[in-house]
Order: C-alpha cells, then structure tokens, then sequence
C-alpha cells in the first residue's frame, strides 16, 4: 500500500468498511509513514471534534418557540 | 422426526412506524411525539447548510409542515426521519438557491475541485483542540471552518459525521449514489481537516501561536 491508496481507503478505513487485511495493510504503512500517520490521526480528530461539539446550539427558548409555530402551521393551534 | 422449528424472525420494527401509523389516521398527539423527536435534528441540519438561524427556523417548519401534508405518500420504505431530512434537505438546498441567485447550489456542483484532496499539512494536532481552546472557541473556530466548504461537501458531512446517518441513509436523504456519498465525504473530511490544522496544528518552537 503507498500513500495513494492509504487515502483512498481513508474513509473506509474510519467507517470499519475495510476488510480486516486491508485494515492491517493501512496499520503496516502508517507505522512506517509519519505523513500518513499524522494525516489519519488528525483527520480522525477532525471527526471526533464535529462529533463531541455541538456547534449550533438550540436553545430550551428556542425549541419551544420552534415546536409552537410547527404545530400551529401542521394542525393549526 | 423432531418436528424442525421455524426460526422466529421477528425482526425489529422501528418504534416510528407504529406513530406514523397513528399520525396518519389523524392521530395528533402521535404527530406531535415525531415533531419533538427530531425538531431539533431537523433545525441542526438546516442550520448546517444554510448557516444562517433565521432560515433554518422558517426551514424546520416548512418541513414538517410538507412531511404533514404528504404524510400518505411515506411508503414506509425508508426510516420516517430520513425521509424527513431529505425533505429539509432539499428545503435548505432550495433557500441557498434563492439567495444565491447567480449562483446554482445543487448537490452536483463543487465536486470538480481538487482543493483539500490532497494533504499538505503533516503536523500532528497537539495538544488536543479541547486543551488548546476552551469551547465557546473552539465551536467558533469549527463553525467557522465548515462554513468554508463548499455546501455539497457541507451537507454530507453533517448527515454522516455530525447527524450520524449511515452512508445509504445519507445516500437516500440527498439523492445521491453511495459511491458519490462515498467520494464527497472523504474530500470534506480532508478539507476540514486542513483548515483546522491552521489552528491545532503544533508549533513550532520560537513560532507564535
């Protein structure tokens, strides 16, 4: 495996869609590859981050008001 | 001849299916339980495309509002709340439309860049983005990096990684194939992951934070 088909996989690789030798394949090459190294463990940050924050808040306030003026517009109340 | 038992082959049914059911023979309070489970999956996701609050609120309600009136064409084939991101989806995807008028927003366009394909940055992210920023920071640096892609990329990397859908429910929410979810998704990832390596990447001795 080199560094082209390391990035292909990415996603795959991070999604568990990846047969187990390719999965060892993706292990092997990262061991002895800083760049891809730092490339798979940050863009698995990457994900965690977006995964851990949650970036819009909805406000209690702002769930009540939007829940009032769904049920009204649906069913009119 | 012991008599062979049949495997019982309950598979599991989605509590949603028994309240679409009720809301759909006119069952209000049926109708309101969906309305609370994903009101504010619905407004996230329609604030993740078209970045703006106002929109996503007008947005969450003309969806479920759309799911209500055809509520008899939901055939059951998918999950109700695919069914029902897909519907904001295109509700989102039709406001950016219109406020971009000389400009075509579809899930089709910004897939010929090459931009963030290819990783350029190889410093590893240290310490975590949670040491290094505290997180009315850190939400604003993440806000501010997604906003930057382009909305295609956007909004399948909110289905899967934010919302957690799997790839065939993404697929089917955008009306995409799974191979372009597929292609899509692994070049936001990288692009995301460039742009924050701008701010969690880490320095070097004597460079300035």
């Amino acid at each position: 495996m080199n560094c082209t088909d390391l990035l292909s996989h990415l996603s795959d690789y991070f999604d568990n869609e990846l047969s187990p030798e390719l999965r060892e394949e993706v292990r092997t090459h990262t061991a002895g590859c800083q760049h891809c190294k730092v490339v798979l463990d940050t863009t698995h940050q990457t994900i965690e981050v977006y995964k851990d924050n949650e970036i819009y808040e909805v406000s209690t306030e702002l769930r009540e008001r939007l829940h009032t003026a769904i049920m009204s517009k649906c069913i009119g109340r | 001849m012991p008599a062979i038992q049949s495997p019982v082959t309950e598979e599991e049914v989605h509590p949603d299916v028994a309240l679409v059911a009720q809301a759909k023979a006119g069952d209000k309070v049926a109708f309101e339980q969906l309305v609370r489970q994903y009101e504010r999956q619905i407004f996230r996701v329609a604030q993740h495309i078209t970045q703006n609050r106002e929109d996503a609120e007008d947005i969450t309600q003309d969806a479920f509002l759309k799911a209500y009136e055809k509520l008899d064409q939901f055939q059951g084939n998918s999950k109700f709340s695919t069914w029902l991101v897909r519907i904001a989806v295109n509700e989102s995807l039709m406001r950016l439309r219109k406020r971009k008028t000389s400009k075509t927003v579809s899930m089709d366009e910004d897939v010929q860049t090459e931009e963030g394909s290819i990783p350029r940055d190889f410093a590893e992210w240290r310490p975590n983005p949670e040491q290094q920023y505290n997180q009315a920071e850190l939400a604003d640096i993440l806000r501010k990096t997604i906003q930057g892609l382009p909305p295609g990329f956007r909004t399948v990397f909110t289905l899967r990684d934010v919302e957690n859908l799997s790839t065939e429910e993404t697929a089917e929410a955008l009306g995409l194939s799974v191979p372009a979810v597929k292609s899509r998704l692994l070049r936001a990832r990288l692009q995301l992951r460039e742009r924050l390596s701008r701010y969690f990447r880490q320095r070097q001795e004597g460079q300035p934070a």
